[in-house]
């Protein structure tokens, strides 16, 4: 991590530097201002903190300083055409980008007030608390069952077999699958359909009981009714859970979220309630962005 | 526009449309040829490969039968224990050849002359003592009695009865005299004679005498070697190829270790003989001929077939699979384990059944550890000098006897058999254990 960052006002400090020599890109409307961005970076009671994080892919400056927020039980939406960034920043957020050669991030990433960039922080840790959902179902080639147990299984969670079935049960009760698998644990999770391997998906990822879960695109590869049934699901599963998620389409993005934030080019262009970001957009890009100008 | 239509933003339609069913004839035509060119070549490949098999079989299935005679054998008491007390030690040592020649002889009793003598001796197989022998050993209550016996006939007695040699060709070019032909016909009349499926092809080792020589010691020598090859090669391969394609950094010393692997796979087999020349019996002092070094150079010849084959099925796991485990917080290590490797597990083990195919059917780094030798005993362990099919199958068509064509080709289509085995269980496991996501 960025070591001279060493606080969060110290970050403060440096970024509005940074605002005056880019207000050119502003409307002058933000109240207060991180890396450019318009509209309030900040909640009340935060489970995730970002502060001017930078992600390069070798020479690509792929993430422009952004600061954001991530509320307790909140479902924040990230949108914005593609090649914004958005994937980028959501796989900062749980550590996925270390898996990419040639990726680096500065900048202060803070789940609960500790630094999931520091050197003492072990991915693996990490990721249990934040629970990932990919673009494309990727179930394991394995039982419905193996599925789900294998988060609990490999962390140790489960103290015995019971246990374990519990787990998975209410699991995939709270994905809104177990009706429709209970009579068939030990088939294949590739087996079922598009809608139900990413609900399999969400029940593997909430078996380990994650703070925070992201999802990249969870709907993008599924029809309207398995995109509703994921819909309802994200809203049932704010109640346990902070979700954030990267989509495409900005209908889902104002049916499920609560926050907004809208990416472009790297850059975290303004960030707001869903209702305001889509009724009231402050920023130019943002506007023309919503009003399906381009994108 | 040139033709002055409002609103067109190409060439006129009609035109366009006359150009597209114009050129359409043409563009069917090559197909044709196309269509024909590719049907012509699958069908000489396989000419070429029917012939071959064809050529082997028919030369080589005569290979698995051998010709008896039956004589009547007199097991005199006094040329085999003339003291009677049945001992074991002289019993063996008796002169069972003696006993062979008597019943020719009785059989054919006009025959005098020493050449024509030594023809009519020459009618069994040297080996037929020994047939003998066993049944003394097996029973020693046969001596003093007279015995119908079937015995192994010599090689060219085996041929001429199996029409490999002409019996039209002048006496004076011929293998054997005419007056070979005339007691093979009497044979023949009393039915004294037939052919059996040759079993000890299958357990003798190799021989001097065709009709005795077999594959046995070839395919334990081959057996042994193979499972060091595996037992080396697979383990090294496999933990190799996981760790260049999942662990190890992308930098300059990897690509380097790559582009090596991949020439290693081009490096003519007979140097990896010389390597295990020089360094395996040379420098550590392991035996010569035996299978602990075929296996060692023929582990090392196929190490880089297995670390490409791994590399490339664990290339072809979707990296969706991997960011599922990390996801829920699997380590690296569980990442590979648990997922990546039971995944491109059935293209390793497709890797390593075609590199052992490869092995058992490679002769020339074998040529450099002394495996190239006559060996008679049948190998007990992966110490004792032995020599491998690919190696026989070379030997035997060193050999100048007209026999040893037909032992040849034998081999041959044992050695076939095995490799079309091999590559048939590599696309079984293909088919059973592939995955779709």
């Amino acid at each position: 991590m960025n070591a001279t960052m060493d606080t969060l006002s110290d970050v403060v400090g440096s970024t509005a530097a940074d605002v005056a020599s880019r207000s050119d890109t502003m409307d002058g409307l933000n109240i207060r201002n991180f890396g450019g961005t318009v509209g309030e970076i900040t909640v009340a009671n935060p489970r995730m903190r970002t502060r001017s994080v930078d992600v390069y892919y070798g020479d690509k400056h792929a993430i422009k300083n952004v600061s954001l927020d991530i509320g307790s039980n909140e479902v924040i939406a990230m949108i914005g055409p593609s090649g914004c960034g958005k994937s980028t920043f959501l796989r900062c957020l749980n550590r996925m980008n270390d898996t990419v050669e040639g990726c680096r991030v500065t900048g202060q990433i803070m789940l609960d007030s500790k630094d999931i960039y520091d050197k003492h922080m072990d991915p693996v840790v990490l990721r249990a608390q934040v629970g990932m959902v990919f673009q494309k179902p990727n179930p394991f080639p394995k039982s419905i069952y193996d599925n789900v147990a294998y988060g609990p299984k490999i962390h140790g969670i489960a103290a015995t077999r019971a246990e374990l079935d519990d787990i998975v049960e209410s699991s995939l009760r709270r994905a809104g699958l177990w009706d429709e698998v209970k009579d068939r644990m030990d088939q294949p999770g590739t087996g079922l359909s598009g809608g139900q391997q990413q609900r399999l998906c969400i029940a593997r990822a909430i078996a380990v009981s994650p703070e925070v879960i992201l999802m990249d695109e969870p709907c993008s590869a599924l029809d309207p009714i398995a995109t509703a049934k994921i819909e309802e699901l994200i809203d049932e599963l704010r109640q346990n859970y902070t979700i954030c998620i990267v989509t495409h389409s900005m209908q889902q993005a104002a049916r499920v979220s609560q926050r907004t934030a809208y990416f472009h080019l790297g850059d975290l262009i303004e960030v707001g309630e869903t209702t305001q970001i889509f009724t009231n957009p402050r920023h130019k890009l943002t506007e023309d962005y919503i009003t399906g100008r381009f994108g | 526009m040139s033709n002055g239509t409002p609103s067109s933003a190409g060439p006129p339609r009609r035109r366009v449309l006359d150009a597209v069913t114009g050129s359409l004839s043409r563009r069917y035509a090559s197909e044709r040829r196309f269509r024909l060119l590719g049907r012509i070549a699958v069908l000489s490949g396989l000419v070429f490969v029917g012939s071959l098999f064809l050529s082997i079989i028919l030369n080589g299935y005569s290979g698995f039968f051998q010709t008896y005679v039956k004589l009547p054998v007199a097991f005199e008491q006094e040329a085999l224990d003339p003291e009677g007390k049945r001992d074991r030690a002289a019993l063996a040592t008796a002169d069972y050849g003696a006993l062979v020649k008597k019943s020719l002889q009785a059989a054919f009793p006009d025959v005098s002359g020493r050449s024509e003598l030594r023809e009519l001796y020459g009618l069994v197989s040297s080996g037929a003592e020994y047939q003998l022998l066993d049944m003394v050993e097996a029973d020693p209550s046969v001596i003093g009695t007279t015995r119908d016996v079937w015995l192994i006939t010599s090689d060219d007695f085996d041929m001429l009865y199996k029409g490999r040699i002409d019996r039209d060709v002048p006496e004076s070019d011929r293998r054997v005299s005419d007056r070979v032909l005339g007691w093979l016909d009497a044979l023949e009349k009393q039915g004294a004679i037939e052919t059996r499926f040759n079993w000890s092809f299958f357990t003798n080792g190799d021989s001097r005498e065709p009709e005795l020589a077999g594959i046995g010691g070839a395919v334990m020598g081959s057996f042994y070697t193979l499972l060091v090859c595996l037992v080396i090669a697979f383990p090294i391969g496999v933990a190799a190829a996981v760790y260049l394609e999942e662990f190890a950094p992308k930098n300059r010393l990897t690509d380097l270790i790559e582009v090596n692997i991949n020439n290693l796979a081009a490096v003519p087999s007979i140097v990896f003989g010389l390597l295990g020349l020089a360094v395996l019996i040379n420098f550590f002092g392991m035996p010569r001929s035996a299978p602990v070094v075929g296996g060692l150079v023929l582990a090392l010849m196929v190490l880089p077939t297995i670390i490409i084959a791994g590399r490339a099925s664990l290339k072809s796991v979707p990296p969706s699979i991997r960011e599922a485990a990390l996801g829920v917080g699997a380590s690296k290590m569980q990442t590979v384990f648990h997922h990546v490797l039971p995944l491109a597990m059935p293209g390793m083990m497709t890797g390593m059944i075609i590199g052992m195919a490869h092995a058992l059917g490679e002769t020339a780094p074998l040529l450099m550890i002394g495996m190239v030798a006559f060996v008679v005993d049948v190998p007990r362990g992966f110490f004792d000098p032995s020599t491998l099919l690919p190696v026989q199958i070379y030997l035997w068509a060193d050999s100048p006897e007209r026999a040893f064509v037909e032992k040849t080709a034998a081999a041959i289509i044992v050695l076939l058999a095995f490799l079309i085995t091999m590559n048939a269980l590599a696309v079984f496991l293909r088919r059973r254990f592939e995955r779709r996501w």
